[in-house]
């Protein structure tokens, strides 16, 4: 209930925020670009609720209406279309169905035999934070500097010319969620970008996407910073309170100054600002955490301080809690066969993807991994195949979302993107065959209706700056 | 930490080898004397073309008869395989299963030697002595139709020796195919050798090759302490003659294709039996490889230029060494390939396909192929009378991901049996667990 309130507040304090994502259809009450322009002298002393300093630049790229008929659908809300079609104009889906009316003017594309989905979702990425060549120069992704960094942003690490930002592409990728490490107890926001060329990372950024806070549990920390604590399970927990109840005190203090402007306003703490805007609701939690009882631990912490979380990540136990993630709404961000690397994840199962989603969890294929990300299909696949040995039938129709709108919710942008519904963002895949088979890749991927990978025409596939030279044409 | 999480783990090959003769191990504890007759499938012999409708019959723990019209034993332990595909044992060229438990717990890694005095030239170790037959993570391979694996040392610029084995119950005597089977070298990390920069790595291996050269000739004068002083220990010395002799491949593993003509100017100066293992950027100088006959060991999911020693990498890698005539054998490349994940070389197989290895080439790629550069074709890899019953039943195609295994004979004896992670899976199936059965 307070969160509500605090969001009415949010909107009348919003003049002081920084720069707005005028492009967000979904957000019409942010301040219009020109007003947080002009709110330069004091939008950086403030600590106002979405705030957006860094906003998004993102235009779509140029685009043709576009057919894709006589191919298979799946549309991550409900049965495959067999032998549909669909129609990309203007950015969006604009049909679908068994037949779609093709303007005049569309470039028809003849799908027989393969398979339309739209576009895969990850929500575990370190690219750009974590760039190749994985030299220490590119190693951005850990401020393993303090157990708690909620100041930093993982996309002021963003190297826009990372390789391997066009090979996800080109395994179907259309978005990611890009996150500090699991070193600290708390690492960092997120930061939600659209999977395509640019000279910036703003010119990446996802127009309205939520901020995420990447918390981690368990080993990382603990282990990282041993020597000045925390450096046991205890001590992390006591390290995520004590976190939350200075953040509730900084919300508090200026949500009440917000409200009534009297006197001076308090001072501005980034870190702070971050957890309180958690506390509003403004900011999602992603927390990396590997085992069943942790998770119902770190649970326990979002209630007393009033926060959700939004997905647990790498959750290789979240078989074993998968009941207390249906009751909480919570994902479940996770490997198809990943684990026993660490004693945490020692109890990683195959059935871990299926074992969720029978509980009625959201199961989300994630990766955490440049090649990983590449295939998040295949890794479904075996989700499904997992499921089957256990005696849960997983269809493909469920299996699409786990990469697609499950991911989306997570990201808090089911309504844009994620499924194949009239009226979405136009983020689309054409697989050359089933794309649970092994040998199903990605031919063409379109973003807001742009069509941005042809595997058909490498002569124009994008090569990133670093790419020139260093390498060949090619190796997607 | 590199890459979140997954930075963890190294993502090329590791592989090794061993001095003192080649010990081919005898099949212990023979097989129950059972014959198994799995009848009506598509049988893929790999060393000749499919036989649909075939019949595949194990006795004693040797395959005796392949073919359509083999006439069944009496007695025989009959397996309809209609609309199955029936296998040889799939082989994992490059694994540290047993050797490496819970990879970021200490006590639990055993791939690695020290080397005398810290030295990285650790030729020596036979990692097998180490290896832990009741690993938990052997029936997770098996139960996917993984029944042959390599185990490789790591670490230094010469590892050490690695050894083949079965995944059978027993002790490491009992799994034992074939110590050693390689000696584990490389060309690319100078750092991980305590040198300053690649040329200075195979310097430090020309000079190893000398001194154990100069070490046969002399031993008399060694134990008397009249030679000059040697670049590696004795044992070291000893466990270099049979690389010099060509009876045990040298396993380099190299990505940078100027450091895999490096590697074969190596084996040509010294007459070794070379093996490049994990050679990202091998497709670049697949020509050398092929008029030098060097076998690769490579993976099919690796394109990103990582490092600036894989600046060439792409996923066309073992189907353009096939093409242009090199000897390919997948590894496994994805999350965790050397324990948790041995079993996704299936994976490896199907993607090599999809990027354009032909289907029968990346089939031997993880069977015959491996068997003949490990110098066991003449028992494994094969569906051939004669050879070991390392034999898997499979739903379909085995490189996809719906294909489930139907049955797994190790040696003759069937194989499949719950491990951890499916008594977890049957514990957590409704939750609460009872914490009791399983």
């Amino acid at each position: 209930m307070t969160r509500f309130a605090i969001l009415a507040l949010a909107a009348t304090a919003a003049c002081a925020s920084g720069g707005a994502t005028a492009r967000a259809p979904s957000t019409p009450s942010t301040p219009s670009a020109e007003t947080s322009a002009q709110g330069a002298t004091g939008s950086g002393a403030l600590s106002a609720p979405l705030a957006d300093p860094f906003p998004s630049t993102y235009t779509p790229f140029p685009s043709r209406a576009t057919v894709i008929r006589n191919v298979t659908i799946f549309t991550a809300v409900g049965p495959r279309i067999v032998n549909g079609a669909i129609l990309l104009r203007d950015g969006k889906i604009a049909a679908v169905g068994t037949s779609v009316d093709a303007p005049a003017d569309a470039i028809v594309i003849d799908g027989a035999g393969k398979f339309v989905t739209p576009g895969l979702i990850d929500t575990h990425s370190h690219m750009g934070v974590y760039a190749a060549p994985g030299v220490q120069a590119n190693s951005d992704g850990n401020e393993a500097t303090n157990p708690v960094t909620a100041h930093v942003w993982a996309e002021h690490s963003v190297w826009p010319q990372d390789p391997q930002f066009p090979r996800a592409l080109a395994g179907g990728i259309t978005t990611a969620q890009i996150l500090p490490g699991s070193a600290n107890l708390i690492g960092g926001r997120s930061v939600v970008l659209k999977v395509v060329p640019a000279r910036t990372v703003q010119a990446m950024k996802f127009p309205g996407a939520k901020y995420g806070l990447k918390m981690a549990c368990g080993e990382n920390p603990k282990r990282v910073y041993a020597s000045r604590g925390p450096s046991t399970r205890m001590g992390n927990v006591a390290g995520y309170r004590n976190a939350w109840i200075q953040a509730e005190q900084y919300r508090r203090r200026w949500d009440k100054w917000l409200a009534d402007k009297k006197g001076d306003p308090p001072s501005r703490d980034l870190g702070n600002e971050t957890l309180a805007e958690v506390l509003r609701g403004n900011i999602l939690v992603h927390n990396h955490c590997y085992r069943g009882d942790e998770m119902a631990q770190m649970i326990d912490i979002a209630r007393e301080f009033g926060y959700k979380i939004r997905s647990f990540h790498h959750g290789v136990e979240a078989y074993k809690v998968a009941d207390l993630l249906a009751r909480d709404s919570i994902s479940a961000s996770i490997w198809a066969d990943w684990g026993g690397f660490k004693m945490e994840a020692l109890d990683g199962v195959k059935g871990n993807m299926a074992l969720v989603h029978q509980a009625g969890a959201r199961t989300v294929v994630h990766s955490d991994d440049p090649s990983g990300i590449q295939r998040l299909n295949q890794e479904a696949a075996k989700g499904i195949a997992a499921g089957a040995a256990l005696g849960i039938t997983v269809t493909e129709e469920d299996a699409i979302t786990w990469l697609t709108l499950n991911p989306a919710w997570s990201l808090g942008l089911d309504d844009r993107i994620g499924s194949i519904e009239v009226g979405k963002n136009a983020d689309i895949v054409l697989w050359s065959g089933n794309p649970f088979s092994v040998y199903s890749r990605a031919e063409r991927v379109w973003i807001d209706g742009a069509q941005m990978f042809d595997r058909t025409d490498p002569a124009e596939a994008w090569r990133t700056d670093f790419e020139l030279g260093f390498v060949r044409r090619g190796a997607l | 930490m590199r890459n979140g999480e997954r930075g963890q783990r190294d993502r090329r090959g590791r592989r090794g080898l061993r001095a003192i003769g080649l010990i081919a191990v005898l099949l212990t504890g023979v097989a129950q004397a059972q014959t198994i007759a799995i009848v009506g499938g598509r049988v893929l012999p790999v060393s000749g073309p499919p036989i649909d409708g075939g019949t595949v019959i194990i006795r004693d723990g040797r395959i005796t008869a392949v073919g359509r019209d083999v006439a069944i034993p009496d007695g025989a332990q009959r397996i309809d395989a209609a609309g199955k595909w029936v296998t040889p044992g799939i082989i994992n060229p490059a694994t540290q299963l047993g050797l490496v438990e819970v990879g970021q717990v200490r006590e639990t890694r055993n791939a690695s030697a020290r080397g005398d005095e810290g030295s990285a030239i650790r030729a020596a170790f036979t990692v097998w002595d180490g290896l832990n037959p009741l690993s938990v993570m052997f029936a997770p391979a098996r139960n996917e139709g993984i029944t042959t694996v390599a185990v490789f040392p790591t670490g230094g610029l010469v590892s050490g020796q690695g050894a083949l084995v079965d995944i059978v119950d027993g002790g490491v005597t009992d799994m034992m195919v074939k110590s050693p089977i390689a000696m584990v070298a490389q060309v690319g990390d100078p750092e991980g050798a305590n040198v300053a920069s690649r040329g200075e790595l195979i310097l430090r291996l020309r000079e190893l090759l000398e001194d154990a050269r100069a070490y046969a000739r002399r031993r008399a004068d060694f134990e008397r302490a009249q030679s000059r002083e040697f670049a590696a220990s004795r044992l070291d010395l000893e466990a270099m003659q049979p690389v010099l002799a060509g009876r045990v491949p040298l396993l380099v593993v190299a990505d940078k294709a100027s450091d895999i003509e490096a590697a074969i100017r190596l084996a040509r100066d010294y007459s070794l039996r070379l093996i490049i293992g994990s050679g990202a950027e091998a497709w670049m100088v697949a020509d050398q490889l092929a008029a030098a006959k060097v076998p690769v060991l490579a993976g099919s999911m690796v394109n990103i230029p990582g490092s600036f020693a894989t600046l060439g990498a792409r996923q066309e890698n073992p189907g353009l060494l096939r093409r242009a005539g090199v000897d390919v054998a997948l590894i496994g490349t994805g999350s965790d390939p050397d324990a948790f994940n041995v079993r996704n070389i299936k994976q490896e197989a199907g993607n090599a396909v999809a990027y354009g290895m032909t289907w029968d080439d990346a089939l031997r790629a993880i069977t015959l192929t491996p068997a003949e550069l490990f110098g066991v074709a003449d028992r494994y890899g094969s569906l051939q009378p004669g050879r070991v019953a390392n034999v898997v039943v499979w739903s379909g195609d085995p490189f996809e991901f719906s294909t489930r295994v139907e049955h797994v004979f190790v040696r003759g004896v069937r194989a499949l049996a719950p491990s951890r992670q499916d008594e977890l899976m049957q514990r957590y199936k409704t939750l609460p667990p009872s914490f009791r059965n399983p």
